[in-house]
């Protein structure tokens, strides 16, 4: 593997990492804010509380992946930076007051029903805006010359693929958001809140689907080139289907512990996962060789090779200095709030 | 406006907000692990009480640091592609190492808050260690970002394209050690006198000796010690990073000074404006000599004044006020800190005048303001370069023009976090007061820390 491909390979492999992360993370949020009337379910502290300790890392994740992108691929920055600098600054301005609150309301109670909204809020408009960036990258609607680039706003506005991959981003978020909350109420033992989460996976998980389909057609028109470089990989899209298909039985499959409900919501979010991993591949795939059509290749924006190698090595170390940590203080946290829960329901 | 001013205000808006927070962020910490370690020393609970405090008060302070970290980020991409295309190529490390500082920073300091009681002292000091050292780490390569604009090195243009790239190099820039030491040093002065300006301003509300009254007097005390210790180490640091200056960017110590003329006997100029027209300093007080002195040891140094600079790379002449003014209040930090050491050790007093006490309210806002100064001195008297000599202003900055719309609302949501973190401080800290706090450390077994902070 070349080390342009491989660094392309480490930030597309971020790129997936945080777009799970961040749907589970927006998602929640939008949950949080849908059942706040319904405060017998507990749906909405579920929710709450899975959000709470993600948002630190999500948001320098944000940081890490800008990072990794100018200085892997610096000959990129100048086209990204220009054609990103309105979504991305209605994300930083959305993202920010999001988290301020969220940290805010730790501290002051009167703020949790304010924060319910805001985050309810940009649970749903964020993903929308950074998912954006994809038919940006794709369409070539970034034009002019060298050091003058441009978007072109109008273009992007009145392209159906825009519209088909915000309705995928969105949906997206509520699917895998509502399939890891189901997962995390059953962990935590409350049936009231799982049966929601899973309906609503139930739900949402047919109309990603269409969104997906949608997507695809409407990329056959505007981006051809995109698209039959995905329809080279056909077979490994109709594995990923395949393994939506298995996530939807495992909601269905009866649950061998408990009799009185349904679901192996962990099996299906496993299944899901491995899903958009091979979308995401095939997708990836076709895009290559370039960053943003038709401007900007692999080869162009790569960054120098000594700066590329120093670069890796502390990838390698940070990494492995990091992992184990994050593993371990997530299960204390996972732990505490089992425990937590548990208490709350016997003092019920 | 022209949309590269738009730009610089706009970034230079996101920086002013973010180093207050950041700042206050890396001094905190080293309160917080100096209350822990007191603890250790005396067994008095009411230092847990002090570092739990201090805990709280970062973890709010961290909900506009880290937002407004996130968008200095990554609005440096989108402002200044031209820069982070250079940066991408020859400086990326820093920049990831500091994600990496940071996420060790956000471990440990989730450890200290989970399991601060469920972990042996030892353990606890150990993760606060950490968190103070993510802290810290982060600040000082950020720092050395701005050390390699001022100072560049491994690389050199050549026909326009960058060649013999050598980013260790780069990291290990000329100016990176006193840079880096400059902001980690006045970060921690910042820390200790913010946190005596809190704790004199208690003092004064509360009666003289009382419960409340003794346990901010022991912050106080805290804060001086560590304050002075901080302040005068950032001044003997300045002055190194001013022979700095003198050595790899005169023209900028020649615009903070206000000298136009090069000599030798170079006189150093307090107060006062400089006037373009008239070349020199008007209404400041001189000190013949010193400025020589100063830069170079001797008083026949010669100093290179601007006139041997062509005008186009003039700083901007304000600068000479911003330098004055952080130089100012440094000094005085040192003089008040000291002062109130030997009264307190040598002359044996009680407690403190209350005079000296609005002194000290005055402190925390003063180092803030200091810091301000210092980075707008330190990075509009870089220009009108981004990378010293090697790359302007104008070649950096992104090729979209409509900046207003974004730029006010930006402005509009850091006048939003700053108010609601004010709100959300004041109304935290008025339903725990210090004398629950104390009586529930003093309860075995209850629960200080909130597992949510």
């Amino acid at each position: 593997m070349s080390d342009a491909l491989l660094a392309i390979t480490l930030v597309w492999g971020f790129i997936f990492l945080y777009a799970i992360m961040a749907s589970m993370d927006f998602g929640a949020g939008f949950w949080a804010m849908t059942y706040i009337k319904k405060e017998e379910t507990n749906a909405t502290k579920i929710a709450n509380s899975y959000l709470s300790p993600t948002w630190e890392v999500t948001n320098t994740f944000v940081v890490g992946l800008v990072i990794a992108i100018y200085s892997l691929f610096p000959g990129a920055v100048f086209p990204i930076g220009v054609a990103l600098i309105v979504p991305a600054s209605l994300i930083l301005v959305l993202l920010c007051i999001r988290s301020a609150f969220l940290v805010f309301s730790h501290s002051v109670d009167k703020y949790e029903k304010a924060l319910t909204y805001i985050s309810g809020l940009t649970g749903l408009i964020i993903p929308g805006l950074l998912i954006s960036v994809l038919p940006i990258t794709h369409l070539g609607f970034v034009e002019g010359v060298r050091g003058n680039e441009e978007l072109n706003l109008s273009k992007l506005f009145t392209s159906p693929n825009e519209y088909a991959f915000v309705g995928f981003g969105i949906m997206s978020t509520l699917f895998l958001s509502s399939l890891l909350l189901s997962d995390y109420s059953k962990q935590a033992d409350e049936m009231k809140a799982y049966k929601i989460y899973r309906r609503d996976a139930m739900i949402t998980g047919p109309l990603m689907l269409v969104m997906a389909l949608l997507v695809m057609l409407t990329l056959r028109n505007e981006a051809n080139w995109i698209y039959q470089g995905m329809m080279k990989n056909s077979a490994l899209l109709f594995i990923s289907l395949i393994f939506f298909i298995i996530s939807g039985i495992a909601l269905y499959l009866p649950y061998f512990s408990k009799q009185e409900v349904k679901g192996m919501p962990r099996l299906a979010v496993i299944a899901i996962i491995i899903q958009y991993l091979i979308g995401s591949y095939v997708y990836g795939i076709a895009h290559l060789p370039y960053i943003i059509y038709p401007n900007v290749t692999i080869l162009s924006g790569f960054t120098d090779p000594t700066s590329f190698r120093a670069v890796f090595a502390t990838y390698i170390v940070g990494f492995a200095i990091l992992v184990p940590g994050f593993y371990y203080f997530w299960s204390i946290f996972m732990k505490d709030q089992r425990r937590k829960f548990k208490r709350r329901q016997m003092s019920n | 406006m022209d949309h590269i001013q738009m730009a610089r205000a706009m970034f230079g808006t996101n920086m002013a907000v973010h180093i207050i927070f950041a700042t206050i962020g890396v001094g905190l910490p080293m309160m917080m692990l100096a209350a822990e370690l007191m603890y250790q020393r005396t067994k008095d609970l009411q230092y847990v009480v002090m570092a739990k405090r201090w805990t709280k008060t970062l973890g709010v302070l961290l909900g506009v640091g880290i937002p407004t970290g996130t968008i200095a980020g990554v609005q440096l991409s989108l402002l200044w592609p031209g820069f982070m295309e250079v940066i991408g190529r020859v400086m990326a490390l820093p920049f990831q190492i500091e994600i990496y500082a940071f996420m060790v920073e956000a471990l440990f300091m989730s450890i200290y808050v989970y399991a601060a009681e469920k972990i042996r002292p030892w353990a606890r000091i150990v993760s606060l260690f950490f968190v103070a050292f993510g802290a810290l780490a982060s600040a000082v390569l950020i720092s050395n970002v701005h050390a390699f604009e001022g100072t560049p090195a491994g690389f050199r243009f050549e026909n326009g394209e960058i060649v013999d790239v050598d980013p260790w190099a780069a990291f290990f820039n000329p100016s990176f050690l006193v840079t880096a030491g400059h902001t980690a040093l006045t970060a921690y002065t910042t820390g200790a006198f913010v946190v005596a300006s809190v704790a004199a301003y208690k003092m004064l509300k509360n009666k003289y000796g009382t419960a409340e009254f003794n346990f901010h007097q022991k912050a106080l005390r805290l804060s001086i010690v560590l304050g002075l210790v901080f302040s005068f180490l950032t001044a003997l640091n300045g002055h190194a990073t001013t022979q700095h200056l003198y050595r790899e960017q005169p023209e900028k110590l020649a615009a903070a000074e206000g000298l136009f003329e090069t000599q030798d006997h170079a006189g150093l100029t307090l107060f006062g404006y400089t006037d373009r027209e008239a070349q020199e300093v008007k209404y400041g007080i001189e000190f013949p000599w010193l400025l020589s002195f100063l830069s170079g040891n001797s008083f026949d140094t010669v100093v290179t004044g601007l006139n041997d600079f062509p005008e186009e790379y003039w700083p901007p002449l304000y600068v000479h006020i911003l330098f004055n003014a952080m130089v100012m209040i440094g000094s005085g930090l040192i003089a008040l800190a000291l002062f109130a050491l030997v009264w307190n050790k040598w002359l044996k007093k009680e407690t403190y005048p209350k005079w000296i006490l609005w002194l000290f309210v005055a402190s925390g806002p003063l180092s803030v303001i200091s810091i301000e100064c210092g980075w707008i001195f330190a990075c509009t008297g870089r220009q009108p370069w981004t990378i010293y000599r090697m790359l302007t202003t104008e070649d950096s900055v992104t090729s979209y023009e409509n900046l207003g719309f974004l730029f006010t609302m930006f402005i509009i949501v850091y006048i939003i976090l700053c108010v609601s973190v004010v709100f959300t401080l004041l109304y935290y800290f008025k339903r725990h007061s210090v004398m629950d706090d104390i009586y529930k450390a003093e309860q075995k077994g209850v629960r200080l820390f909130d597992s949510n902070s």
